[in-house]
């Protein structure tokens, strides 16, 4: 009982009751005459770290700046903590921005760059003195503090940046692509900081990025989407194990789709008769489509297992011919072409040595996997 | 041959050419007339011509005699009216300088704001004026100021005044003819800084809790500095020494130390005292601006410091 307690507290989406924090409704925004964001409501949590993911142009960072005032919506309202908060201008918002560019003011100092936001409140100078050591000690930038932001590398400069807009203690942080302008080991490295930062603040993160890992690794739910419209909410495993459309599970890593024909729909199987994939595909879940009707369905590379000599099961077991080999170190990807022409994905982990290993080019191996790991797109 | 051919096209695009013929400019149209210029007012005035004695004079064999004459600068010490002149000219500048900064930096930073293709009209715009010849231009603000001029006639015929005003051959037509000629050197230089603020920093201004004045005074005019300054100083130190204006719109009523120099080496023909003049306006220009450009430096550095 005390388990389940803690499991809905953790996911506030999960408990119908529960407020949201932050509530768009029914928001979009037309920039002369296209729709930048169409028609999306969305519910936040408090303590949340939601990621809007998407491609350039997408229509995220639009979201973004509509909640921090830098944009006001066509139509639709804002509410954060049951305000509406819609018409209301940047500056009298409890939210903070972090800028891609992280937008430092260049004549100011680090500490004078922190401060700058609580002196605009008129907060006594002691305190401002206070909190701004305090922020910076949080970024670990304490002892950089009368450096020019000429002076910092990009990784500082970042730092500064959270530091600035966490100092006024705000109610909801976005975070504006913050980690775009890192390099790779930098950025990994800082996923990890904010995420902590984050839970030790507990202030709700919003988070745009392009980049699929990092919204996975950080956020506790994450929103996909694509010209304007929101595709998919979920966390980050129910996007990654159960996209809703093939546009989901095509942005989120690598997915094989097979194209196929419904024969059966009952409420715990769905059947589906398909020629690419050479075999009948057989998924533990119902998708409410009318038989007959034309699906795809999709298997993430890594559920797929191969082996040398045929599988006891008759479904979800295909045949191909081994045509290329991905060797990544930790993992192997294996391109297998089936009879159908179609060339399917399965990674395998490297478990024994690339030179011992039993599965080479141009062998005929054995694909197959589990029911439940096929997921039906509908859309 | 082709090897000589591209050794003296290299040395040719060598930063060395680009340096040297500003320089060589700068040093025959500037500094050479300049020394003259010190040089005549160190001497004698002296009937016939040149009006003025030389500096140098060989007595008997070898001996050459340097002969440094200060008069022309103690007279100018003893005579009030110089000293009030500098400072009215300087006043009169100042002024107009501000002047051109209230009208001009709006301008800027609203062309700075527009979209490129009307961006670049508005610019045209204005330096539009400099199409006509400056004296033209000058010449036409007394049409529009004169007692029957476009202004009088105007505010006569709309009725709110009965009587013209006397607006030409005063020191705010000065002032006025100052501004309206100066002010494309004002814009230029501010539209060059305020276009390159990126407008994040003003935008992230806003996040942080500033209304948009706060946002101008702390954000943008402090990085806006630099154009505020060069515009400054394009604006002040020809606007002191300016003859054409005070001139043909100022009348008798105002003094500029242009106008007094070119009395002393027109009508008054006492070259010495004119170059004295001149040398003098010259070092009072150069220390205030060089004190005044210090002080905004170090301001614009610790700005945000208080």
């Amino acid at each position: 009982m005390a388990q389940k307690q803690k499991r809905i507290e953790l996911q506030p989406w999960q408990d119908p009751k529960a407020k949201p924090y932050i509530h768009l409704e029914g928001v979009s925004k037309e920039f002369r005459g296209t729709l930048a964001v169409d028609d999306v409501t969305l519910s936040i949590f408090q303590g949340e770290f939601f990621s809007l993911l998407g491609p350039s142009g997408c229509g995220k960072t639009t979201i973004l700046r509509m909640l921090a005032g830098l944009e006001m919506p066509t139509t639709g309202k804002i509410y954060i903590d049951g305000v509406d908060v819609t018409h209301r201008p940047a500056y009298d918002r409890p939210v903070n921005m972090m800028f891609q560019s992280y937008a430092l003011f260049p004549h100011m100092t680090v500490e004078q760059n922190v401060a700058f936001g609580l002196k605009q409140e008129r907060i006594p100078k002691l305190e401002i003195q206070e909190r701004v050591k305090q922020a910076l000690k949080l970024v670990q930038m304490d002892k950089l503090g009368t450096r020019q932001p000429h002076q910092l590398s990009g990784g500082q400069r970042q730092r500064v940046a959270l530091a600035r807009s966490l100092v006024k203690r705000p109610k909801l942080l976005l975070l504006d692509e913050p980690l775009a302008a890192l390099d790779k080991r930098l950025r990994e490295q800082t996923q990890f900081e904010l995420v902590s930062i984050q839970e030790e603040v507990g202030i709700t993160f919003i988070l745009v990025t392009h980049d699929q890992e990092e919204a996975m690794t950080m956020s506790s739910r994450l929103g996909i989407m694509d010209h304007g419209r929101m595709r998919q909410i979920g966390t980050p495993n129910e996007i990654y194990e159960y996209p809703h459309s093939e546009y989901v599970a095509d942005f989120i890593g690598s997915i094989n789709k097979f194209e196929g024909r419904v024969v059966e729909d009952e409420t715990d199987h769905i059947l589906v008769e398909s020629e690419e994939a050479g075999c009948e595909l057989y998924v533990s879940h119902s998708a409410d489509v009318p038989v007959g009707s034309q699906v795809k369905v999709a298997i993430r590379p890594e559920k797929i297992m191969i082996a040398m000599t045929p599988p006891e099961q008759k479904r979800n077991a295909t045949k191909g011919i081994v045509k290329d080999i991905g060797y990544l170190g930790d993992v192997s990807i294996y391109h297998v072409e089936l009879k159908s022409g179609k060339i399917v994905l399965a990674t395998q982990p490297n478990i024994v040595r690339l030179a011992e290993r039993p599965v080479t080019w141009d062998d005929q191996v054995y694909l197959f996997w589990r029911a439940e790991n096929s997921i039906v797109l509908t859309a | 041959m082709n090897k000589v051919l591209r050794k003296v096209q290299s040395s040719f695009t060598s930063p060395f050419w680009a340096i040297i013929v500003p320089y060589g400019w700068l040093l025959l149209f500037f500094l050479i007339p300049f020394l003259i210029v010190l040089k005549i007012s160190f001497s004698d005035l002296k009937l016939g011509l040149p009006p003025y004695s030389p500096l140098t004079e060989w007595v008997e064999q070898g001996v050459l005699v340097i002969k440094l004459n200060f008069t022309n600068y103690s007279f100018i010490g003893t005579d009030a009216l110089y000293l009030f002149t500098y400072l009215d000219s300087l006043i009169i500048a100042i002024i107009g300088t501000l002047g051109c900064l209230c009208i001009g930096y709006p301008m800027a930073y609203g062309i700075a704001k527009t979209d490129p293709p009307l961006r670049i009209v508005l610019l045209m715009m204005v330096i539009l004026p400099f199409w006509t010849s400056f004296l033209l231009r000058v010449y036409a603000w007394i049409g529009i100021l004169s007692p029957h001029g476009f202004l009088n006639t105007a505010l006569i015929k709309i009725g709110l005044i009965t009587t013209p005003l006397t607006l030409i051959d005063t020191t705010f037509a000065t002032i006025l003819g100052i501004i309206y000629c100066y002010l494309p050197f004002m814009i230029l230089p501010l539209f060059a800084s305020l276009e390159k603020i990126d407008h994040s920093l003003v935008e992230a201004a806003y996040d942080l809790g500033a209304r948009p004045f706060q946002a101008f005074l702390r954000v943008i005019w402090p990085l806006s500095m630099p154009g505020v300054i060069a515009g400054s100083m394009l604006v002040l130190i020809p606007a002191v020494g300016e003859f054409v204006i005070p001139e043909l719109l100022g009348g008798s009523q105002t003094l500029m130390i242009g106008k007094v120099i070119w009395n002393e080496f027109f009508t008054n023909r006492d070259w010495p005292v004119a170059s004295a003049l001149a040398v003098l306006m010259l070092i009072f220009l150069i220390i205030p601006i060089a004190i005044f450009q210090r002080l905004q430096e170090r301001q614009v550095r610790f700005l945000d410091a208080d």
